[in-house]
């Protein structure tokens, strides 16, 4: 059992900088998150893109805003759970609860924050009659354990950078590997399309294009897709079809949890703290609605900020505490490090 | 107000919707859906209006002249579902006077 004081859900740019202000108030942080890496949509769908309204920042990349959160937080030793997506909670006698993830693992935390943005990022599905039938059976949406492909024939479906970058590096691993585009271009990082270009000149890769996977059969386990382009139709036999089309975002369970919902969002309190109608569970950055509400990522930090005073006394319900500023007290890291303002130079002029 | 435009959108359940766009706002066809809540919040304009999403996707009814299709744009809908001839992305259509009388219906969500 993970056991912190604030269990945040979603590590998104929201979520990281409750770790901060959580830090600051001497409070401990672990995220779950669904995807498998920190940054949410930042990092999974505009890591290249440039924001303009992050104060102080006329201009960063959303890759860079989510590695300088990361950098921001790391002397408060956030715990991750990663890749797994929160399913359940349980609130104790105590009143303490108990979120479980898709894999198990179970996390305890006197407070919860929901820092989900539009939900947890779920593969998205070609429109193929019985694909589901092979979920599985060999057909997967997402590639978790590479050496699960060894020695066995591949195809790959779609036209981005993840189809782009598993096409190259299972082409080491697998003993064939074919990719299908609906179009001849592909949208992705030069470096990954002259990669493929390579490889298919090498006969490493072999490119299906414009065609797309129109079908699945088998027995028990996927044997051969079907496979359309131009007016005609053949069949390629295969170990396992990966269909690569991206991921969308889904509330998912946490609709379930007996939160007010309205419009795909969350019900908070915006006039005290953003918490719910569940006390001690709080809801902050894209994934909260209340009158006014704008999803900015700038609004999120604000959120967050407010949600931690407030987490603080449901933790510590008896002790004082004051607000203090950064430059006035330092940041005293939980890895021991400190970090303060200079003293003023004093010296005297003759 | 004499820039705005009158244009038909068919929300998800058929229903048809006449509304007034401005086109002195910067609004794109995908934020004049949001702006009168013809589909659930966190169904439309997932990625932000950056033709990576695919989640405004609209099938054009009328013989309304658009702007050219980018590649991004081309590069999204060869990548998304439920595609016909007629499909664009609602973000990459700024609204402007000579698109008075556009009518598109929003495409299923996937």
């Amino acid at each position: 059992m993970i056991k912190t004081d604030i269990l945040i859900i979603g590590a998104g740019p929201t979520g990281l900088f409750t770790v901060f202000e959580a830090g600051l108030l001497k409070l401990k942080c672990h995220l779950i998150d669904a995807l498998p890496q920190a940054g949410g949509q930042c990092s999974e769908i505009y890591p290249k893109k440039p924001i303009y309204d992050i104060p102080a920042y006329p201009e960063i990349l959303a890759g860079d805003l989510t590695h300088k959160l990361l950098e921001q937080c790391k002397q408060f030793e956030p715990g991750f759970t990663l890749g797994e997506r929160a399913e359940t909670i349980d609130k104790q006698k105590d009143g303490t609860f108990i979120v479980t993830t898709s894999k198990g693992t179970k996390h305890h935390a006197p407070v919860v924050a929901i820092a989900g943005g539009l939900g947890s990022f779920e593969p998205r599905k070609p429109l193929i009659d019985n694909l589901v039938e092979y979920e599985d059976k060999g057909v997967e949406y997402i590639i978790k354990e590479p050496e699960f492909y060894r020695n066995k024939k591949v195809v790959i479906a779609g036209g981005g950078d993840s189809a782009l970058d598993w096409s190259i590096f299972l082409s080491d691993v697998a003993s064939e590997v074919t990719l299908i585009h609906r179009r001849n271009e592909f949208r992705g990082h030069l470096d990954s399309v002259e990669k493929v270009q390579e490889l298919k000149n090498d006969g490493k890769i072999n490119l299906i294009t414009p065609a797309e996977v129109i079908g699945v059969e088998g027995n028990g386990k996927i044997e051969a897709i079907t496979v359309k382009q131009d007016a005609k139709t053949f069949t390629k036999q295969c170990d396992h079809f990966i269909p690569l089309f991206g991921l969308s975002p889904k509330l998912g369970p946490i609709a379930d949890w007996g939160l007010e919902i309205e419009k795909n969002a969350i019900k908070v309190n915006n006039a005290l703290d953003y918490q719910t109608n569940i006390p001690g569970i709080y809801a902050i950055g894209d994934v909260n609605t209340y009158p006014g509400k704008l999803k900015l990522i700038l609004c999120g930090f604000h959120e967050a900020t407010l949600m931690c005073q407030s987490a603080y006394q449901i933790i510590n319900p008896s002790k004082k505490y004051v607000l203090k500023y950064t430059t006035v007290s330092g940041v005293d890291g939980f890895d021991g490090t400190r970090k303060e303002a200079p003293k003023a130079v004093v010296k005297k002029i003759e | 107000m004499e820039q705005d435009i009158n244009i038909k959108i068919t929300d998800r359940d058929g229903v048809t919707h006449e509304v007034l766009a401005p086109t002195d706002m910067a609004m794109n066809l995908m934020e004049v859906v949001r702006s009168y809540e013809l589909a659930p919040e966190g169904t439309i304009g997932i990625c932000g209006g950056m033709a990576m999403c695919a989640s405004c996707q609209c099938y054009v009814l009328s013989d309304t002249e658009l702007p050219e299709m980018q590649d991004d744009e081309e590069a999204m809908l060869s990548e998304a579902f439920y595609v016909k001839d007629n499909s664009r992305l609602g973000c990459q259509i700024q609204m402007t006077p000579e698109m008075e009388g556009l009518e598109v219906e929003l495409a299923p969500e996937s």
